[in-house]
């Protein structure tokens, strides 16, 4: 499809992660830094594979209280209710709300569901070394790291209910155990996506790494 | 030798090389392979990020300062800011969550901002690289523009509840999400590149 293109690790070489100099590779000198910026130097992130699996087996784990216990207690004049985060979205829909329930779904439901699917295949097909279909996995990266925080929006519409609701006797909001878990999952799925490294996807079958 | 290889630089996804070209104001350059942005020329000058900046941290204070909402329920009302919120899930027993809302959208933005504003000052007497690798690492973590959807999602929840008025912290989380767009598709790499701000 495209020109066999000449990756810097092929060509001995190795770009500074934050300031972007390109500079020879020199395994003497341990560990090598930027001498533009100082940065570490890595011609590959560390244990990328096995780090973004770890966060993604934890993620995984915590994204099963993060969707059964309730991430919101209100308790009012009318009584006591739990809301997980489905039934919150279930409740945007049934008053009249359907824009904001399919936004509320997609973005702490499909996500991270999504997101964790997607990191997964990726780093597997990376581990068997899979030459086909880069471009499309080079795409699907970029979509799970542009799309990844926007998971947080359910634990900050929580922070801020209990921070606003707050009338004595009247009406109160609780943060349920579920919020932590959900929390956790957003920033353990951001994390796994931080460690994977997307020039693994690119790198020849007979590169050694890793 | 030297001299090739300061004019190379590597894709950040898929790592090819690609010879550095000068480009105009406001373009980038994206990678042949991956497509990937490989660099860019920002469209405002270091100079002009300044007031940028400047703006972003007072309207900052503000949003911090006033309270997010009112509201009156039955004669009833209640107001908070973001740091009443973070302290009201402190208190019961949620500080993992607290700990969370409290590093992605006050801790993180603001020392975001500051050393922005830090850096910005110092850029034409020198580099302080540690600071500049601590802000890009830092980056990906400051979730103002996902607080400010979470303003709206609550508000809209709220107003079955209670009679909702926006305070004047909604107004200035919304600038702020404005701004910070704006300096944040700043590439502090940029600075390396071209030192005084001016086309290489």
């Amino acid at each position: 499809m495209t020109t066999a293109a000449v990756t810097a690790w092929e060509a001995g070489l190795v770009s500074c992660p934050y300031c972007g100099l390109v500079c020879p590779c020199l395994d003497a000198v341990a560990p090598p830094r930027c001498p533009r910026c100082g940065g570490r130097l890595l011609r590959r992130k560390a244990e990328s594979l096995s780090r973004s699996c770890a966060f993604l087996v934890a993620a995984a784990i915590l994204y099963i209280p993060a969707n059964l216990l309730p991430v919101m207690n209100s308790a009012s004049m009318f009584g006591a209710e739990k809301d997980t985060i489905l039934s919150g979205i279930v409740y945007f829909w049934t008053s009249g709300s359907q824009g904001l329930a399919a936004l509320i779904f997609f973005v702490s439901i499909l996500v991270p569901m999504l997101k964790m699917a997607a990191l997964g295949s990726l780093v597997w097909s990376v581990h068997r070394r899979s030459p086909r279909h880069q471009h499309q996995r080079a795409f699907l990266f970029r979509i799970v790291e542009f799309v990844g925080r926007w998971s947080m929006l359910d634990v900050f519409v929580v922070a801020l209910m209990v921070g606003l609701v707050r009338f004595r006797g009247l009406a109160e909001i609780e943060a349920g155990p579920g919020a932590a878990a959900f929390g956790a999952v957003v920033v353990l799925t951001m994390l796994a996506s931080r460690s994977f490294d997307p020039r693994l996807i690119w790198d020849r079958a007979e590169d050694d790494h890793d | 030798m030297k001299q090739i290889i300061g004019n190379l630089v590597a894709c950040p996804e898929c790592d090819a090389l690609h010879r550095r070209r000068p480009l105009a104001r406001g373009d980038k350059a994206r990678c042949v392979r991956c497509g990937a942005v490989l660099y860019r020329n920002p469209r405002l000058r270091p100079d002009q990020m300044l007031p940028l900046v400047v703006g972003a941290l007072v309207t900052f204070g503000i949003a911090n300062f006033f309270p997010i909402v009112d509201l009156h329920v039955q004669g009833l009302h209640s107001s908070s800011t973001l740091f009443g919120s973070i302290r009201g899930l402190w208190g019961e027993e949620r500080q993992m969550v607290a700990a969370l809302v409290f590093a992605t959208t006050l801790l993180f933005p603001l020392v975001d901002l500051s050393a922005m504003l830090a850096l910005l000052l110092l850029s034409r007497f020198g580099r302080p690289a540690p600071l500049w690798r601590f802000v890009q690492a830092l980056r990906p973590w400051g979730m103002i523009e996902v607080f400010m959807l979470g303003i709206l999602v609550a508000v809209v929840k709220l107003s079955h509840l209670a009679h909702v008025l926006p305070g004047v912290a909604l107004w200035a989380f919304a600038a702020l999400t404005v701004l910070l767009a704006i300096i944040l598709s700043f590439d502090p790499r940029s600075l390396w590149d071209h030192p005084s701000g001016g086309v290489s």
